[in-house]
């Protein structure tokens, strides 16, 4: 993404270069850069910082926290234990990884179909896909809600109250969201590939499996990603469809603790609050260029 | 179905169970005719397991909805499973291999729902409104019950038949029983002891000990005598004498109406789905009907919601609208200070501003919404020196923070497809720029600035749509509050079209649930992403890429 030099990015606030520039041209090109880089930081980190500082405080109170790093204890992170946070951090998980697990295969297949073979109402399928994807499945929460009772009835695991149901109904939405970002991806791996793997006699899924994924692993990745970031953040259909304290994700519980009882539970909520955003953080830095990527092609964060 | 000339022959499906054995290369037909050449490949057995797992899960699924006689489940779940087999057994359906797994989940739960929310917002579904009418009449007349008085009691036996409780009692010397979904009949080979049953052939009597187990339910139990509702069901509270309780209100199909035997008042049935007296009472539960444009009325008509409506529709504009100018304008700024390669650590700065963009939304949010608490938080009592400033709570300055925490959330994403829109400009036309003897305002005002816009307008787009229904945010800031003083439905001064929705579905239990309203609201809000889409669409010409 970006070419700098390795010694040059080692210093963020370097000092006046006289050797190349003076100190005024420096000012008046550079150094105010610099200042509206550092007031930017400022204003993009303060809130981590404090939410750091509050999980750290002794008192768990929200006026306690005010102080930075006046006391540095885990109290609060002890104190998750417990609370069923790590419940709702595992239900999280995993209900962002078979969701985003799922999103890719369906994706990918779909995207891999559109893509390579010709017949008839492909066109009409990607248009209708097109259309599909205008409409944010969270606007149908109401119907969503409607018939998970119905199907409840029938099968309790495909009802209220189940992580199942829940991901069946992100996974609803994986393909009307993701296919045109991976269907343009497709397109661009020659199709010449697929002809030469099918003369050395490999069939449509040999060729699909072991070389065509390969060769998109980066949209793969993005979509991945982006679809478990999206499903972790999920709360309005997470909070109709999961009814019981155990089955909640960590964005239903940190809000029941945030809403019921702002003062008394800050702390828990900064500690919980800075376990659960690490996740996501770490999938970010490490995997930064891919989700630039990703994003100016078009997805938005959820 | 394929139309591709050269996958014909082998083309079958994801898994590859057909080897390369037959079609074009000109093998004779005995060979073609042979199953399978060599070993079986894994990818067979994979095939064949899972399709079995899928059959297993289809039958038992529509077992269970045959048993709860929901016939529409039970019809997609049959479809469902025949078109999984036809499809992944065929060697003609090469390219729904690929795509039927997401489609089936797209069918059911997108465009399943979409359609039902289309439904929903034509009926009046909802509290008071939330079944048949059947249901409804039932529900009714097993409300409005009262003993009937001098009437006989009745030697009473509980009995479980077939996992249903029922009621077997003596009438005149004839045994009768019955169960809840089944009225009391005559069982003549029923055993009679001391005027009382003993024991039901293909029933079990129930002990002391089960009773008491089970008392809730026996008292709650009510066995209708015959099929007419208006009879009334047999009851029982000590679960050894029965007595005869009738409905209060007598329901008459013939003329569609309610007649409440103890003060002579009738009530009709309405179009709008429930039963009405002359005098414009109406009786508590009634039956969803199609209700043909009232929720739309309602939401632009009704003055207890068109005023909120059209101050949260101008507010959810200019929320999608200012969030989007806010954090294009901030992140674009940035991205202009760090877009020269003399600035040394410009990685630094740039992988410290993408912090607010990778925490999730809904943690920012609630962070921020602790952070700017009138009396206790960060921003007031720290930055602001111990000011009262009521930023969650006034209705300007709850707009204002609302935009401030998106500003906060979003200016790193616009900071970043900027940054990445800066470096792709062609680099020769701002050099012909310099050639021409532009000055740098000028080779930005009409050279970098209009291609950037040409690069990042369908994401400036989606993002104006993301943010109107910004769901997350809104309901973690400010829950939609502050209130609005005049209006009696639970709707604020931040609240966005989606929070609305949310808030009149009734499904956070806070007012009355309203599907119809909702839906209709959700289908205003549809129209409204849609047509902002659409134009997208035509102007990234993404339609044309389908070829």
């Amino acid at each position: 993404m970006v070419t700098t030099d390795v010694t040059a990015s080692s210093s963020t606030a370097p000092g006046p270069d006289e050797h190349r520039m003076p100190r005024r041209r420096w000012l008046a090109e550079l150094g105010w850069r610099h200042l509206v880089g550092v007031v930017a930081v400022v204003y993009a980190l303060f809130p981590i910082v404090y939410v750091i500082s509050a999980s750290l405080s002794e008192g768990g109170t929200l006026t306690g926290s005010n102080q930075l790093f006046a006391q540095v204890s885990t109290s609060n992170y002890e104190a998750l234990g417990g609370t069923l946070f790590w419940t709702w951090l595992g239900n999280s998980l995993q209900i962002a990884i078979a969701t985003g697990v799922g999103t890719v295969l369906m994706g990918a297949a779909a995207a891999y179909a559109f893509s390579r073979f010709r017949f008839t109402g492909r066109r009409v399928g990607l248009t209708s896909l097109l259309i599909i994807q205008m409409f944010p499945q969270m606007l149908a929460f109401v119907a969503v809600f409607l018939l998970l009772i119905a199907l409840g009835n029938v099968v309790p695991a495909l009802g209220l109250n189940s992580k199942l149901a829940l991901i069946a109904v992100y996974l609803g939405g994986a393909l009307g969201v993701n296919t045109f970002l991976m269907y343009g991806f497709f397109n661009t791996i020659p199709r010449e590939l697929d002809e030469a793997a099918k003369i050395d006699g490999a069939t449509h899924a040999q060729t699909y499996w072991t070389i065509i994924l390969r060769l998109v692993t980066p949209i793969l990745a993005v979509v991945a990603l982006l679809s478990f970031i999206s499903t972790f953040g999920e709360f309005i259909i997470a909070r109709l469809v999961l009814q019981s304290e155990r089955n909640w994700t960590v964005a239903v519980g940190l809000y029941g603790w945030v809403s019921a009882l702002l003062e008394a539970n800050w702390g828990l909520f900064a500690a919980g609050a800075v376990i659960s955003a690490l996740p996501v953080l770490v999938l970010f830095l490490f995997l930064q260029k891919y989700i630039v990527g990703g994003l100016t092609a078009g997805a938005v964060k959820g | 179905m394929p139309s591709q000339p050269t996958l014909t022959g082998d083309a079958t499906d994801p898994t590859g169970t057909t080897g390369g054995t037959s079609g074009p290369r000109g093998l004779s037909a005995r060979d073609r005719d042979r199953p399978a050449r060599g070993p079986v490949r894994p990818g067979t057995l994979v095939k064949i397991a899972l399709m079995a797992v899928v059959n297993a899960l289809g039958v038992f699924g529509v077992l269970a909805a045959w048993r709860e006689g929901h016939m529409g489940i039970l019809a997609s779940m049959v479809a469902l499973v025949v078109v999984a087999d036809w499809v992944y057994f065929s060697k003609r359906t090469l390219p729904l291999k690929y795509i039927l797994p997401g489609l089936a989940f797209l069918l059911v739960y997108q465009v399943y729902v979409v359609g039902y929310t289309g439904w929903v917002a034509f009926t009046n579904y909802g509290d008071g409104h939330n079944s048949t009418k059947e249901q409804a009449v039932e529900a009714l007349l097993l409300q409005n019950e009262r003993r009937v008085e001098g009437s006989p009691t009745y030697p009473l036996t509980v009995v479980d038949r077939g996992g249903a409780l029922g009621f077997a009692i003596v009438e005149d010397g004839e045994a009768m029983v019955g169960t809840a979904d089944d009225p009391l009949s005559e069982v003549p080979d029923a055993t009679v002891d001391d005027d009382r049953v003993t024991e039901v052939p293909g029933a079990t009597v129930l002990s002391r000990q089960d009773i008491l187990r089970r008392q809730s339910e026996v008292t709650s139990l009510r066995v209708p005598v015959s099929d007419d509702p208006n009879d009334g069901w047999v009851r029982t509270q000590d679960a050894r004498t029965g007595f005869l309780a009738t409905p209060t209100l007598q329901w008459d199909p013939e003329a569609d109406t309610m007649t409440d035997v103890t003060t002579g008042t009738v009530y009709e049935a309405t179009s709008d789905g429930s039963f009405r007296s002359d005098d414009g009472q109406r009786l508590n539960v009634g039956w969803r009907v199609m209700v043909g444009l009232d929720n739309f009325r309602t939401a632009f008509g009704d003055e207890r919601y068109a005023q909120p409506f059209v101050k949260i529709l101008v507010w959810t504009f200019a929320f999608a609208i200012l969030s989007v100018v806010s954090t294009f304008l901030l992140g674009l700024f940035l991205a202009i200070t760090f877009n020269d390669t003399r600035v040394r650590g410009r990685k630094i700065y740039r992988t410290l501003l993408i912090f607010p963009y990778a925490i999730p939304g809904f943690l920012a949010a609630l962070l921020w919404s602790g952070m700017l608490n009138r009396s206790y938080g960060f921003i007031n009592q720290v930055l602001l020196g111990g000011a009262a400033v009521p930023w969650l709570t006034d209705p300007w300055l709850a707009k204002l923070s609302v935009l401030g925490v998106n500003l906060w959330l979003g200016f790193p994403y616009m900071f970043l497809i900027c940054t990445g829109a800066l470096q792709s400009l062609p680099g020769d036309v701002l050099e012909a720029a310099k050639v021409d003897g532009a000055s740098a305002w000028r080779t930005w005002r009409s050279v970098t600035l209009p291609l950037l816009l040409v690069a990042t307008s369908p994401l400036l787009i989606s993002s104006f749509a993301f943010n109107f229904n910004n769901f997350t945010l809104i309901y973690m800031l400010t829950g939609g509050g502050p209130r609005f003083a005049d209006a009696s439905v639970p709707l604020g001064h931040t609240d966005i079209l989606i929070s609305m929705v949310y808030s009149v579905s009734g499904l956070d239990g806070t007012a009355a649930k309203n599907y119809g309203l909702a839906s209709a609201l959700s289908i205003v809000i549809f129209l409204i992403v849609a047509t902002i889409s659409a134009i997208t669409f035509k102007r990234t010409k993404q339609f044309e890429e389908i070829s």
